[in-house]
């Protein structure tokens, strides 16, 4: 197996850990666009450990960042025009479907959740769609 | 000291992601791209991450409440709506176009780079307009009701 691939895997087991730690601690599941939509519409009893985890997030980014730098390589090569309307419509989306990627993709298969699963398996085809659309790695 | 625990979880999910791969724009659009030079890095990261979720998830969920709070909050829909596929549809697409999902684009902020400070701020006007369209929805929702009785 590719080195890649074992990093691909021990990251995941790292990022199960941490979706199994806000359930111990909070009770959460770690949908990361459910967590965040609560900043952004805040209510005041839910925000402090929203707010936490996600300053968590992005001080875990600033030491991946001193570590390993290439770690935010970006050479998919979007636009910045294309990345903010594929923002929108990933907020849009999330909160219509009630999850994304950690929510759904990760708690929710875990989970065994009908709906969890079935939501993975439409946002993958399309995504995959849409990269078939706009091509792949340039 | 609750709050470090808190914050130590967001810090271990992004410590995640870096490791992964999955806060490079690469990573995610050479696994979309099925037909062409396919990537199955994130599969390996979902593996790991359900795999080790599973276990862990169901040993926290059989105590009586979380360490920190007065309960889980563990949703029990299992119905399937139009809803549910729609947005799922979108933000697959969202995520084809932008080459990040929520996650690894809050991580990214950690860069303090310009694209993922875009996808950001676009993303929480798009939960905004979600919120106002759901609002809007809801008042002519009403307003029918009012008008049948």
């Amino acid at each position: 197996m590719q080195a890649d691939w074992w990093m691909a895997l021990a990251g995941g087991a790292l990022i199960g850990l941490a979706a199994g730690a806000l359930m111990h601690f909070e009770g959460r599941i770690a949908g990361v666009s459910g967590i965040f939509s609560g900043l952004v519409e805040p209510k005041n009893s839910e925000v402090a450990w929203r707010g936490l985890f996600v300053s968590g997030l992005v001080l875990g980014g600033v030491l991946v960042l001193l570590v390993m730098p290439s770690a935010f390589d970006d050479t998919a090569g979007r636009s910045v025009a294309m990345t903010a309307a594929g923002g929108l419509v990933v907020g849009f989306g999330a909160r219509t479907g009630n999850g994304c990627t950690s929510g759904h993709g990760v708690c929710g298969v875990s989970r065994l959740s009908r709906r969890s699963v079935l939501a993975t398996a439409v946002f993958v085809s399309t995504a995959a769609l849409t990269v078939a659309v706009l091509g792949g790695v340039s | 000291m609750s709050r470090l625990f808190v914050i130590a979880a967001g810090t271990l999910f992004s410590l995640g992601l870096g490791i992964s791969g999955m806060t490079q724009t690469a990573k995610h659009v050479g696994f979309l791209d099925f037909a062409g030079a396919w990537d199955p890095s994130l599969l390996f990261v979902m593996g790991g991450a359900i795999g080790v979720n599973f276990v862990l998830f169901r040993v926290s969920t059989q105590r009586e409440a979380p360490l920190f709070a007065p309960r889980f909050m563990v949703p029990t829909r299992t119905d399937i709506d139009v809803r549910l596929v729609g947005g799922a549809a979108l933000f697959g697409i969202g995520w084809g176009m932008a080459a990040y999902c929520p996650g690894p684009g809050l991580a990214a902020l950690g860069t303090a780079t310009l694209k993922p400070a875009v996808f950001v701020v676009c993303m929480a006007a798009g939960m905004k307009l979600f919120n106002v369209v759901l609002a809007w929805r809801e008042r002519k929702a009403t307003s029918e009701e009012l008008v049948d009785a």
